[in-house]
């Protein structure tokens, strides 16, 4: 099962290495991994997707919970919750695909953030699924380069994760 | 007042009551050494390898329940360092390693004796820290100390670049410290400890399965009252003897690999078990699965809530700190009408009193050879059981934990989790300065006390009277038995060739030495050694059967009731 994992942390020099050690010594894994500073620059919050057994899922936040720099930690996907990722796409956009790539981003609710004569640059947000589809829906062969951040998520309605 | 950050660490550690510090000096902890030389509040006790300094400062924290401290410097000085402390972390112990840094300004230049000390040992302590201000120092060196010594303790360790030792600043040591992303638990969830009673209660076959939790916690004596009041039978993990008295009828022996028969049957076959404080790892509870099929209840009570359910399902678990949540469960077994049934229990130590019956620990002792087990239980005689006994690790450390019945907690010293090979002789140096008047006898065999073997300098340095009893049987024994059962009798590279006369090596340290043969001579030396030579370090080497195995095994992957015994060879 895929699980969404957040997790409230001490900004210290150090703590992301405390966070991916862990998963790699015991063998859990990461599908990936988002972290930045919150509203309070003391705390960062890191979203980590990954997938195993109820169990294993157990022991993970267990272990979460167990690093001495981890305020909270709260399994995201138990509950209704939104996810988010932003992809930004480098495709080539000359002659008669030009238009049409510009048609596919706003099909997608795309924009288009950077522009040469023959590139764009498409930025999207949405869940994984959603990039994905994008990115099946133009012409692989035009694609020059592409990078996704990663999950972020947020609970919805009164769940919140807050110190 | 102003003082540099050399000064703040040996504040610190006067503020925090150290008794000793093991340690070994280098370039980057030299203005620390310099603060520690003007001042006599604590002393420093000179190792010879960084590795012996952690593993000394360990059994210092496991025989006395205070908090070991060592001081190393960088690069190498850290890495010696690190299996002690990784030793240190398996078993629980809480230690504070300070460790020299190259100045800020060096670090991540692969700067001389550099090591990116908190990126290696990371993975083998509870936390660590980099201190980058002086001011953070003092405050860092609180946390450590704090974090070490509550929840389920550990080593923490403190990198400490070289020009913040000499940097000033303002000191004050925080009395209390409070840490909002660190809280450990206390009491238990009192409707799981009620529920607990129940299950308890209404068991048909109980078994009480209780680990090094109890003596980290000194939650033994806890422990005995309640074994007493429900008369459940109890056994012990390897880090739990000496938690509950083995001389006490109601004790199974040790469970698991080389557990008891006895203990290991009823372990599997009981239908309400209580863990406490142990972890139900691979070398005690053999194959999970066939663990798993006969069915029984699990109460669980652990400090550590990863440790619950991350081998075995548990039906109550309870995380709290052991003896608050045994209080509790005494309480409310006291107020409980209910009694266990007492015709069932009969028949179930019936049962168990059959199982003992097999005598797995039975061996012959001939005229002609030494047993190895036959010398523990000598020492066990002579030292009249009140010996704190360090071993090391193989063949030799489980005879010492079969055949030495620990009737208190903090007298069996060992490597359990980490298994380090090594750890003995320091352990021994350890025990002795957190019990300055104890009678010490270090269990080891000829492969693991050359680990360590030059601490022998150091113990003459402090004069510690330890007792080495070395079961000298020129092989690595456990490594042997396995190649022998599991390997077709290929005995690759276990042989122990070349080995030093160890009376003369002893003797060359200025220690006393002596070569036992013959098992009329057993007993009489080591009455010599411990009468006699009682101010004595005496290095005892025994001659002991190149063949001999323990039993009963639990072979790796196998269940707990597939035991191999003696007799069945």
């Amino acid at each position: 099962m895929r699980h969404i994992i957040s997790i409230l942390i001490e900004n210290e020099a150090g703590a992301l290495s405390r966070v991916s050690g862990l998963f790699s010594a015991r063998a859990f894994n990461i599908e990936s991994l988002t972290v930045a500073p919150t509203e309070d620059a003391s705390l960062s919050r890191m979203t980590i997707v990954s997938t195993g057994s109820d169990e294993v899922i157990e022991q993970i936040t267990k272990q979460l919970n167990k690093l001495i720099d981890v305020v909270k930690v709260v399994d995201l996907s138990e509950a209704a919750h939104i996810e988010r990722e932003l992809m930004l796409v480098k495709v080539r956009a000359a002659g008669k695909d030009r238009e049409e790539m510009k048609r596919i981003a706003d099909i997608f609710r795309g924009r288009i953030i950077d522009v040469t004569d023959s590139t764009y640059v498409i930025e999207l947000t949405g869940n994984g699924s959603k990039l994905d589809a994008f990115l099946d829906a133009i012409d692989r062969s035009l694609i020059l380069e592409t990078v996704r951040t990663g999950v972020s998520g947020i609970g919805r309605g009164d769940r919140i994760l807050k110190v | 007042m102003q003082l540099t950050g050399a000064e703040i660490v040996i504040r610190c550690l006067q503020e925090e009551k150290v008794e000793y510090v093991f340690g070994y000096p280098g370039g980057s902890v030299l203005y620390i050494y310099d603060e520690l030389f003007k001042q006599d509040k604590f002393k420093h006790v000179l190792v010879r390898h960084e590795q012996a300094a952690v593993h000394a400062a360990d059994a210092y924290s496991r025989s006395s329940n205070k908090i070991g401290v060592c001081l190393v410097t960088s690069g190498p000085g850290v890495t010696n360092a690190v299996t002690g402390i990784a030793t240190a972390h398996m078993d629980s112990v809480p230690l504070v390693i300070i460790s020299g840094q190259v100045p800020t300004g060096y670090i991540g230049q692969d700067a001389f004796q550099e090591c990116d000390t908190v990126g290696i040992t990371r993975p083998c302590v509870k936390h660590n820290f980099l201190v980058k201000d002086v001011r953070d120092l003092a405050i860092t060196l609180k946390k450590a100390f704090y974090i070490a010594k509550t929840g389920r303790p550990g080593p923490v360790l403190v990198d400490i670049p070289k020009d913040i030792t000499n940097q000033k600043c303002e000191f004050d040591y925080p009395k209390t410290i409070a840490m909002r992303s660190y809280n450990p638990v206390g009491k238990g969830h009192s409707g799981q400890i009620k529920k607990a009673v129940q299950m308890l209660l209404e068991a048909k076959r109980p078994m009480i399965y209780a680990g090094g939790g109890v003596i980290l916690s000194d939650a033994s004596e806890k422990l005995a009252k309640l074994a007493r009041k429900l008369g459940y039978p109890v056994t012990n993990t390897l880090m739990g003897l000496g938690g509950y008295p083995a001389t006490d009828k109601q004790w199974l022996g040790m469970l698991g690999m080389h557990g008891t028969y006895e203990a290991n049957m009823a372990m599997q076959n009981c239908d309400v078990l209580i863990a406490v404080g142990a972890r139900f790892d691979d070398r005690v509870i053999g194959n999970p699965a066939h663990f798993a099929e006969i069915p029984r209840k699990i109460i669980h009570i652990d400090i550590d809530p990863s440790s619950i359910a991350k081998r075995v399902k548990v039906d109550v678990p309870i995380v709290g700190n052991l003896p608050d949540v045994l209080d509790e469960l005494h309480k409310l077994l006291e107020a409980s009408t209910g009694v266990p049934e007492q015709k069932t229990l009969a028949a179930w130590w019936k049962q168990i009193d059959e199982w003992r019956g097999k005598k797995s620990l039975k061996y012959k002792q001939g005229k002609e050879i030494i047993m190895p087990q036959y010398v523990v239980e000598k020492l066990y005689e002579v030292t009249g059981g009140d010996a704190f006994i360090t071993s090391d690790v193989g063949q030799h450390q489980m005879w010492a934990a079969q055949y030495y019945k620990f009737d208190k907690p903090r007298r069996w010293i060992n490597s359990g989790g980490l298994g380090t090979m090594g750890v003995g002789l320091p352990y021994a140096m350890g025990v002795r300065f957190a019990n300055p008047k104890a009678t010490v006898a270090c269990v080891t065999g000829e492969a693991s006390i050359q680990m360590n073997i030059q601490e022998l300098s150091t113990a003459k340095q402090f004069r510690l009277p330890i007792k080495i009893i070395n079961l000298n049987n020129r092989y690595l024994g456990m490594v042997r038995q396995w190649q022998q059962m599991f390997h077709g009798n290929r005995y690759a590279e276990s042989y122990v060739d070349a080995l030093p006369d160890f009376v003369k090596l002893a003797e060359s340290y200025g220690h006393v030495g002596m070569k036992i043969e013959r098992p009329a001579d057993v007993e009489p030396a080591l009455r010599e050694a411990f009468t006699k030579h009682k101010n004595d370090l005496v290095f005892m080497d025994f001659l002991t059967d190149q063949t001999a195995n323990v039993y009963p095994m639990v072979a790796a992957g196998k269940g707990l009731s597939e035991m191999i015994l003696a007799e069945e060879l």
